[in-house]
Order: structure tokens, then sequence, then C-alpha cells
């Protein structure tokens, strides 16, 4: 198992437990649910004219692959796996800077005193 | 406190920084600042990825040569990005994001496939050793988010990539496939990535399965997309960047990485309320757009509804009508991004701001080919966003519109959604444009839109059509009333 800790909901992280591989998935389970519901409440009234920024700006924050594309071709030692992480560091930088770049783009032509 | 604490503590504030940066996107005052925020947040979980303890271990033991080529990659990435956003064309950001949205679907697969690969290395390495394999079994939860990552990671790709080539208008994809079997097709394949899913599962250290699963969600990316029609995709777009969300919060299942699921998990579900909200404007179930094709039945001959009582006009007819118009309203449709008609648009309305007249722009929802596409394309004309009023905003006051100017639209503006209930698109909302005192459709022909069905405005009484590319019909009216 990888050695990383899931420290976020501390309250839950309980010593003895954090082995167990069921314990370890209902903590993300969590996390991932009450995430989801954070979108939910945060995004219900958005003004029409701002659904193109937060479509590409959501979109550049899917890229945060590239923590996970990072952390797998910065440690495996198989030649595989890392070729594998590698090109995910390339897709999802793509992503991720093509993403903010395009979303500030968009949103200086909303905003009458530049240009 | 452990360096582990510190990495940790690091995804927690870049997790809070993207909750942040979603709400400040929701205010058009904030959200530049939002935008920012969000980078600030991505930049401090990529260095925390850097300092995770495998990571450093490797550098350690085996020097820095995997931190570098990750470097390395990593800037190849950010390079490609940034010159991708600047280089492309203001008007075709639909495709863009479509694009740069696969993108992070694939990098998700690639995740999962790696860390799959990487788990079950010892388990290859020693077939005839039970124990390797006995070490895999508590880890069935984690081979499911492996699964469904590689699948979803998969289908966003190759959808976003369909969807690309569909909006750039290449010809391969230009016509929705419409063939009869493709329901049975898609059910076919996805019989067979829930065998997929259940091999990965039983058997994790089979490597082919789970490339097997990603390529048979390749597969099913595309042909769910392929039938989908142009003026649907704005309800694509949206629900694939929910997918690549939803990719990268199981993919941070997989190594589990609590930053990945947070983030990914507010991007799907903001991509799913905008899908919602997309197809509530349409007046459409999400089943509809995604299986359906719109019905077929009932539809109302064209010639029926045009013979003898469509009235063509002139530049100069028109601009003489514009003369005493005080308030007039504008409403763009795909139409005008494709002329690329939007300064030309900012001129006309310069000209008869100056005679003294109020001019607004009414924006239907579903206005173009993405959510806000109608807002973005103006406001690269350097239109006031003060003056682009939304559907609900602005239908009130149509009755008061001396003119209404359509250009480039056509379902939106159709009021058989509003009068005929056997019309495919009735009770989709609509611009009243059919109540100002006069319409003036800007159109190159009476070809139908979307629906595939003819519009009864263009035959009202009211309403005058101008024949003409979108570009050159609105310069020569500036032009007309200039003159005049």
């Amino acid at each position: 198992m990888p050695p990383f800790s899931v420290s976020l909901p501390l309250l839950l992280a309980s010593a003895p437990a954090a082995d167990d591989p069921a314990v370890r998935f209902i903590r993300l389970l969590t996390v991932f649910l009450l995430a989801m519901w954070v979108g939910f409440e945060v995004i219900m009234k958005v003004p029409q004219r701002l659904h193109t920024p937060l479509t590409s700006g959501s979109n550049a924050i899917s890229g945060i692959t590239a923590v996970g594309a990072i952390v797998v071709a910065g440690s495996l030692a198989t030649g595989t796996g890392t070729l594998l992480g590698l090109l995910g560091v390339v897709l999802a930088m793509i992503n991720v800077v093509g993403g903010f770049v395009v979303t500030h783009r968009m949103l200086e032509m909303f905003n009458p005193k530049k240009k | 406190m452990s360096s582990q604490a510190w990495i940790n503590l690091a995804y927690l504030v870049a997790s809070m920084l993207f909750i942040v940066a979603f709400k400040l996107m929701t205010g058009p005052r904030t959200a530049v600042k939002g935008n920012y925020l969000g980078a600030a947040g991505m930049a401090i979980a990529l260095i925390a990825a850097c300092c995770e303890a495998p990571v450093i271990e490797r550098l350690r033991n085996a020097g820095p040569g995997a931190l570098v080529m990750v470097g390395i990659a990593a800037a190849i990435g950010a390079v490609v990005g940034a010159l991708m956003a600047i280089k492309y064309p203001m008007t075709g950001m639909p495709q863009m994001v479509a694009l740069l949205n696969g993108f992070g679907g694939a990098a998700s697969a690639l995740v999962a496939g790696a860390e799959l690969w990487n788990m079950t290395a010892a388990a290859r390495a020693t077939p005839a050793d039970p124990s390797a394999l006995q070490n895999l079994t508590p880890w069935t939860q984690f081979a499911i988010a492996t699964a469904l990552t590689g699948l979803i990671g998969a289908v966003t790709f190759w959808g976003s990539f369909v969807a690309f080539a569909k909006l750039e208008e290449l010809p391969r994809f230009k016509k929705a496939w419409t063939d009869p079997n493709r329901h049975w097709i898609n059910l076919a394949l996805a019989l067979a990535t829930l065998l997929l899913i259940g091999g990965v599962c039983a058997y994790p250290q089979s490597i082919l399965l789970y490339w097997l699963l990603v390529i048979v969600g390749s597969v099913l990316g595309c042909t769910l997309t392929m039938p989908i029609g142009g003026a649907d995709m704005p309800v694509v777009i949206c629900l694939l960047n929910s997918y690549s969300g939803l990719a990268a919060a199981a993919a941070g299942f997989v190594i589990e990485n609590n930053v990945l699921v947070i983030a990914g998990s507010l991007v799907g579900a903001s991509g799913l309320i905008l899908t919602a909200i997309m197809c509530q404007a349409m007046n459409r179930s999400l089943v509809g757009v995604l299986f359906g094709g719109l019905g077929t039945t009932a539809v109302a001959n064209a010639d029926d509804v045009y013979a003898g009582k469509v009235k063509s006009a002139s530049a100069e007819e028109i601009a003489m009508v514009l003369e005493g118009a005080s308030r007039v309203v504008i409403v763009p449709g795909y139409g005008l991004a494709v002329a690329q008609a939007q300064h030309a648009v900012r001129e006309l309305a310069n000209a008869l701001e100056k005679r003294g007249c109020t001019v607004e722009y009414a924006i239907h929802p579903v206005a173009g080919r993405m959510p806000g596409h109608m807002n973005v394309l103006l406001a690269e004309a350097d239109i006031p966003y003060e003056k682009l009023r939304e559907m609900d905003d602005i239908n009130p006051t149509f009755p008061e519109t001396d003119v209404a100017i359509v250009i480039g639209a056509n379902d939106v503006v159709n009021p058989a959604a509003r009068t005929d209930p056997k019309s495919p698109i009735a009770g989709m909302p609509i611009l009243d444009v059919d109540k100002a005192r006069t319409v003036v459709v800007v159109k190159r022909s009476l070809s139908p839109g979307f629906a595939g069905i003819p519009n009864p405005l263009f035959a009202a009484d009211n309403t005058l059509m101008y024949f003409a590319d979108g570009k050159k019909a609105i310069l020569d009216l500036t032009a007309a009333l200039e003159m005049g």
C-alpha cells in the first residue's frame, strides 16, 4: 500500500484502524460526498453570462489529477509505470495551465476597464 | 509534525482555495480573483505532490532523475497548454475547453493505470506465490476505483475529442451519427464495461484487463457522443466536464489522496448542476439529449408555413425602420459566431445609440454551442455586459420594443414552442421576439435550425427577412443607417 496517510478528516482518523482498507475507503467516501455537497451548494446560483468561464475554470481544477501523476511518476521504480505517469503529468499540466489561461482571457473580456 | 502532516496540510489549504475559487467564480466582479485563487491552490497542491514521501524516498535512493523527468514533463505540458490557450481564437472557445477537458480525463486514466501497475508488480513477478496475491485481496474497493477511473477517463477523453471535432466542424464528424442500431451497440459496450470492471476487481494483477476496459471505454465515449447534434453541445460539454472531475475524484480514491477527491467532486458537482440548467433551458431531459434526438412526428410542412407570407427586405428598407426606432433588442445566435459578426454588431449598436436609440441584447441560455457562448462573443467586441440581458429578464420588454433584430438564431425564437403543443420543441422557453413591433431576421436562407422544423416567426406579419451572410448584412445595414 502507498504510505500516504489521509489526515483531512482528523476527527475520523484513528490510529489503530488506519490500516484497515475499508476504513480508509469510507474515509475517502466521506470526503467525496461532503465535497460533492459543497459543490452543489456553491454552484446553485450562477449568472448565465459566467457559465463559460465557470465551465473552463472548473475544467482547469479537474487537472488536479496532475498531483497523482507527479507522485506516481516521481516514485515508481518500474519503467512502464513511470512512463504512464510522465505522460499523465504532460496531459494534466496542459489541462491545468490551458484551463486557467483560457478562463483568464475570457474573464478579461468581461472587464470593461481593460482593453 | 511529520513531513506527511505538512503535505496534508498543504492539500487542505489547496482544497479550501478551490472551494473559495468556485464561490468567487459565481459573481461577475469576483470571478477574476476566483480564477487566481484556483491557480494558487493548484500551485500549492503541485508543490506538495513533489514533496510526497515516495517521491522524496526515490530522490534519496536513486538520485534526482525521476524528479527532473517530472519537471520536464510538467514544463512541456504547461508550455503546450499556455500556447493553446493564447493562440486559439476566442470564437473557438467551446472546442478549446472540450479539448483541454479531454486531456484531464486521459491523465486520470493514466494515473490509475500506472498505480495499478505498481501495486500489482509483486503479484505479477511471482505468479506462483499465493501470498503475493493474497496481499491484494483487501484491495477490492480500490480496484473498483481504479476500474472506474480508467472507464470514466477514457469516456471523457474520447467523448471530448468527438465534441471538439464536431465543434470544429471537421467534415467526418459534421453529421450526427444516426444508425438505428446505435442503442444496441451502446448497450453491448456498456455490458462489456461492466464485465471488465468485474474482471479488474477479480484479477487486478492482469493488467491487460484494465487496458481492455480503457479501450472499450474509448469506443463508448465515441459512440455516445457521435449521435448528439451540434445544438446540444452545451449540455455535452458540461457533462464531459463533470466526468473529468469524477475521473479525478476516482483517481483520488486509487492513490488515496484527499485533494484529488475534493477538487474532483467539486468539478463533478458543478458540471452536473450546469448540465441540469442547460437541459431545463431547452425543456428537455438529459436522457432525451443523450439518447433521443428530437421526435419527428407532426412536423408542419415548411411550404404551408411560409407560402407567400415571407417578406424579404433590403438593407435600405430595414435602415428606414431602424431610423424611427427608440428601443432595439438584438438577439444573437450561433449564426453570429459562425459569421464572426460580433464587431459589426457593436458598430451597428453604436450607430443606433448615436441616434438616441436604446440597444440591448437578449441572450437565450442555450444560444451558441456552449453555456454563455454569446456572452463571451459579445464581450470580445467590447459590448458592456450590463446590456446583455437574460431571457426571463428581457421577455416582458418585447411588447415595448420597436425592432428586434435576430441574427443567426432560429429555434430559440420559434413561437411554435409557445403556441403549438404538438411541436417537437413545445414548452421550450423561448425569447418572445414575435411580440416586438417589428422583427428583422438576418439569416442566409429559410433552412430550419437544429430542431428541423419551420419557424412561423419568419412568415409573421411584423417580420422582415434579410437574407444575407450575418457579417455583411450588419455592415451594409450600418452603412445604410449612417447614410440616411
